[in-house]
């Protein structure tokens, strides 16, 4: 069997008393459009930090495409081939939009010690990030500052700088939070065009959209992984139902 | 008038009444002008260099006047010692300023805020200290240069237009400089990082080498303003360092704006003339100094290029 593009092993990560990540074990193939379920504080987000390098566990290991990246900073995972989006929106506000995205593109085309050539008419940097821009339905607003997109906007943002880095594996932190009922269909659209092209692990509260997006999911509560399936597996997951209690009818309502 | 930027403006006139002091001083009979104007040129330019720190880099250095000290003792050392090369003092105060700040900066950029703030303050209080200790070179009496840095027959430092117009055109050529690189992929990751590090790292910037790096060429560009500052005032001591002179620096870059090409120079100048005026009428000029700072700082956010900028607005 190939190995998978990213491969979780035993991760551990406590805070104080409290284990956030529990032994977590987790495989996403190439391809494979992975969405990660869980109720508020099951550690979705302290997860995803590791896998990116933001945070590092106490134990375990993680694996990209067969290179174990446990210990590798932020920087060099993104080389890698990793790009996350955040779950609270995270962007260079005093840039323009296509300025965020161009940066993007910058740090994976060599490195940035030049000094002296005007790196906005750097043709090559503003085709891509008109390109990555157009991806996300944002071209139109290539030239206004971040902080005046809005919050729906940022949002696509997030993931135009995320594939401008050209990812191998997209890790999306809650890319629906806070977006309305057209600007979530809108985003949903949007991953089933980007899922034919890049792997993608998806932290998401709406399960509307994690049902219609997933080839799996796994269901994290506590810190720990309690089911890691198909959609339709986990929808009649006894455990499952039981641990979302509070949320079932999110997980049984929508056929 | 809609495309009227008071900014260009008042910095267009500037740069004209700068480039034709010397004249006015000539006609006027007025040396002293000329005297101050050298001065303040310089620390204009030791000011714009801590601005592509502070304003561009978001790196809060509180130790910067330590390069005036290094590129200062560079000259007065070498001139004792018998080098009286400029082709010679220039070069060393330079590498030094630089080799300084890559010490320096490879240590402090572990830490961030507050703590940044106080390492540099704390490494540049060492620097003066050391040289306090350097007996064999005045100690804390300082050191006298007897003769200024000699550039053969390129330009006489002994000249006072001749010395005005090598500092005034090392100010330029340094904010021309510093022009370029914020604008380059350099400039535009260490602007991103000073927005927001952890984005930066995401998408796959080693962020300390950038800022290293940006911490050496800033600390290099005020080894040069240390260097001229010695020849203008003969005389190099620890004084330059005290921590007082950074909280200056840092003050003309408030002042005029951080994070603005030409905001620096703008802060030196209204700084240190202010000062120069203040001090004539009272000796308590510090008391209306004070406020009137805190005014500008206050209501002016982005210093006086920002005030400039907002009413150009309207």
């Amino acid at each position: 069997m190939v190995d998978p593009l990213l491969r979780v092993k035993d991760l551990v990560r406590r805070f104080g008393g409290i284990t956030a990540t529990d032994r977590v074990s987790l495989d996403v193939a190439q391809g494979e459009l992975h969405a990660i379920i869980g109720p508020n504080g099951a550690g979705k987000t302290t997860l995803i930090s590791q896998l990116t390098g933001h945070l590092t566990p106490h134990s375990g290991s993680i694996f990209l495409a067969g290179k174990d990246i446990t210990h590798l900073a932020a920087w060099r995972r993104s080389a890698l081939g990793l790009a996350r989006s955040f779950q609270i929106t995270s962007l260079l506000t005093d840039f323009t939009a296509a300025d965020n995205v161009a940066l993007a593109a910058q740090a994976h085309d060599g490195h940035s010690f030049s000094f002296w050539r005007n790196a906005r008419k750097e043709s090559g940097l503003r085709r891509a990030a008109q390109a990555a821009l157009e991806r996300v339905g944002l071209d139109h607003r290539a030239d206004v500052l971040v902080s005046r997109l809005s919050h729906g906007e940022q949002r696509e943002l997030e993931l135009a700088v995320a594939l401008a880095t050209r990812p191998q594996l997209l890790l999306l932190d809650e890319p629906m939070a806070g977006l309305g009922i057209t600007e979530s269909a809108r985003m949903v659209k949007l991953l089933q065009e980007l899922r034919k092209e890049v792997t993608i692990v998806l932290v998401e509260h709406d399960m509307d959209a994690v049902f219609a997006l997933a080839d799996r999911i796994s269901v994290l509560v506590y810190g720990r992984v309690i089911a890691s399936d198909v959609p339709v597996a986990i929808r009649q997951n006894e455990e499952v139902k039981r641990a979302y209690l509070g949320d079932q009818h999110v997980v049984t309502a929508h056929g | 008038m809609k495309n009227f930027d008071m900014r260009t403006a008042a910095t267009a006139l500037m740069v004209a009444g700068l480039l034709l002091l010397p004249l006015y001083s000539q006609l006027s009979g007025n040396v002293f002008a000329l005297t101050l104007f050298t001065r303040i040129v310089i620390l204009a330019l030791a000011a714009a260099s801590l601005n592509l720190i502070m304003g561009y880099g978001g790196m809060m250095s509180f130790g910067h006047a330590a390069y005036l000290g290094i590129g200062g003792y560079a000259v007065g050392i070498l001139a004792q010692e018998g080098l009286g090369s400029g082709f010679i003092q220039f070069p060393v105060a330079l590498a030094a300023s630089a080799l300084y700040a890559l010490v320096i900066g490879a240590l402090s950029l572990r830490t961030r805020g507050v703590y940044f703030i106080m390492i540099t303050l704390a490494f540049a209080q060492m620097a003066y200290y050391v040289a306090s200790s350097l007996a064999r070179y005045g100690g804390d009496d300082g050191l006298t240069i007897y003769k200024r840095s000699d550039f053969g027959g390129l330009i006489n430092l002994s000249n006072r237009t001749q010395f005005y117009y090598l500092c005034l055109a090392g100010l330029l050529g340094v904010v021309f400089l510093i022009w370029r690189i914020v604008n380059s992929r350099f400039g535009v990751v260490v602007q991103g990082l000073r927005s927001n590090e952890q984005r930066m790292q995401a998408i796959g910037f080693p962020a300390n080498r950038y800022k290293l790096v940006c911490f050496v060429i800033s600390g290099t560009l005020c080894g040069l303003a240390g260097a001229l500052l010695a020849n203008n005032t003969d005389f190099i001591s620890p004084a330059v360092m005290y921590w007082t002179r950074s909280g200056d620096l840092m003050v003309m870059v408030i002042l005029g704006g951080m994070g603005t090409l030409f905001g620096p120079v703008v802060g030196a100048v209204v700084y240190l003339v202010l000062e120069e005026l203040l001090s004539q009428v009272t000796e308590y000029w510090a008391l209306i100094m004070g406020p009137l700072l805190l005014l500008i700082v206050l209501f002016g956010r982005g210093g006086i290029m920002g005030l400039l900028g907002r009413f150009s607005r309207g």
